[in-house]
């Protein structure tokens, strides 16, 4: 039962992203990608770069995209009724403990302590990427995509020197590849 | 908080405000949230600067995206269980109905050559986006000057990247761990 299969996966990335967008990114990749054959990692990276630059949160955008190729427009709506489900109950809970408990040690030590582990997994999900990036003809050195290696080194030039915005330094990269491949380079 | 308004006009005026919020805000939670700050404490003030600032910081530490968490929240906190379910729809209706459409779009759109280049050089500039994240929460860790930070970021890092270890499991390891850390802490009154 595909649609079941659908919303117990977002229901874990809905129920396990913790700390916005880009925390979500490792456990959808996870799901998606490795547990289910459902996209492959290319089309996964097309799929962050597309939901950065619509609006909505990414892991709705994720659920939405990855529920419709595989289920139709339901599949898409089960996907994301999936990743809100968990939200639902644990933020009305949460709201109604808050009220009455303000400032929970326990709870701020949980939280001190996942924000290491949630910038290790998504160091790792963005090395994938990388991966992506540099190897996409295969593991060898001859095979090494330098432009994509240059573009990257721009682009992170651009996003720590100059603080420009994510959605404009994508734009620019997939620009200048456009760009180049019209003129015959690459 | 219906007050002067009315329920039907207060759910009304809220699945109308999320909508437009949530369909013109590009970029992470954080944008969006701070726009629900300037439409329902300065605009409408129908909640106080406090209030929303607890509300945010209660939305981060739970899990899900930050857009949904604060909505279901504001929701609540405007009109109950139908404030929410109004608010939710609201925010997620816009970004469902854009994604539907390209995906409908996305093999032509892929299998295009030149766009196919463009989402290329693309997946680059993802790649940095991930990069400048991590550096950002980094810095921001480092300041915490807290060992047993760097310990669970390195054992997360490994597990995950060397040994392919579940996400999930990660996750409820590093929950344990500051689970202990609090016992710890209480038992020696002290900082770890």
């Amino acid at each position: 039962m595909i649609y079941l299969e659908l919303f117990w996966s977002f229901v874990k990335v809905g129920l396990f992203s913790i700390g916005g967008g880009y925390a979500a990114l490792p456990l959808i990749q996870n799901q998606v990608v490795e547990l289910h054959p459902w996209i492959t990692l290319g089309e996964f990276t097309d799929l962050i770069a597309i939901a950065e630059m619509t609006p909505g949160p990414i892991a709705i955008n994720s659920a939405t995209f990855v529920g419709i190729r595989i289920g139709g427009v339901l599949g898409g709506l089960v996907g994301t009724m999936g990743f809100i489900t968990p939200s639902l109950i644990i933020v009305s809970v949460m709201a109604f403990v808050y009220y009455r408990y303000k400032g929970l040690a326990l709870l701020q030590s949980i939280l001190a302590s996942l924000r290491p582990a949630v910038i290790a997994l998504i160091a790792g999900a963005g090395l994938s990427i990388l991966g992506q990036v540099l190897f996409a003809d295969g593991m060898t050195m001859e095979a090494v995509n330098w432009l994509g290696g240059l573009l990257f080194c721009l682009a992170v030039f651009l996003l720590r020197k100059f603080k420009l915005s994510p959605i404009l330094v994508m734009v620019l990269c997939g620009g200048i590849s456009l760009l180049l491949g019209l003129l015959g380079v690459g | 908080m219906e007050g002067a308004l009315g329920r039907r006009a207060t759910l009304g005026r809220l699945f109308v405000s999320m909508l437009k919020i949530s369909a013109f805000t590009f970029g992470g939670g954080f944008v969006i949230v701070t726009f629900m700050r300037k439409k329902y404490v300065d605009e409408l003030h129908w909640i106080d600067e406090e209030e929303m600032l607890d509300l945010i910081a209660l939305a981060q530490s739970c899990p899900g995206a930050m857009a949904i968490n604060t909505a279901i929240l504001l929701g609540w906190r405007m009109a109950g269980f139908w404030g929410m379910l109004v608010s939710v729809l609201g925010t997620v209706i816009p970004p469902v109905a854009i994604i539907t459409a390209i995906s409908f779009v996305y093999d032509a759109f892929a299998a295009n050559p030149w766009v196919a280049l463009a989402l290329k050089g693309m997946q680059a500039g993802v790649a940095a986006v991930f990069l400048d994240v991590v550096c950002s929460m980094g810095t921001t860790l480092v300041k915490g000057k807290s060992r047993l930070n760097y310990v669970i970021l390195g054992a997360a890092f490994v597990a995950s990247f060397v040994f392919d270890v579940n996400v999930i499991f990660i996750i409820l390891g590093a929950a344990l761990v500051g689970i202990c850390r609090t016992l710890w802490q209480k038992r020696k009154g002290g900082a770890v």
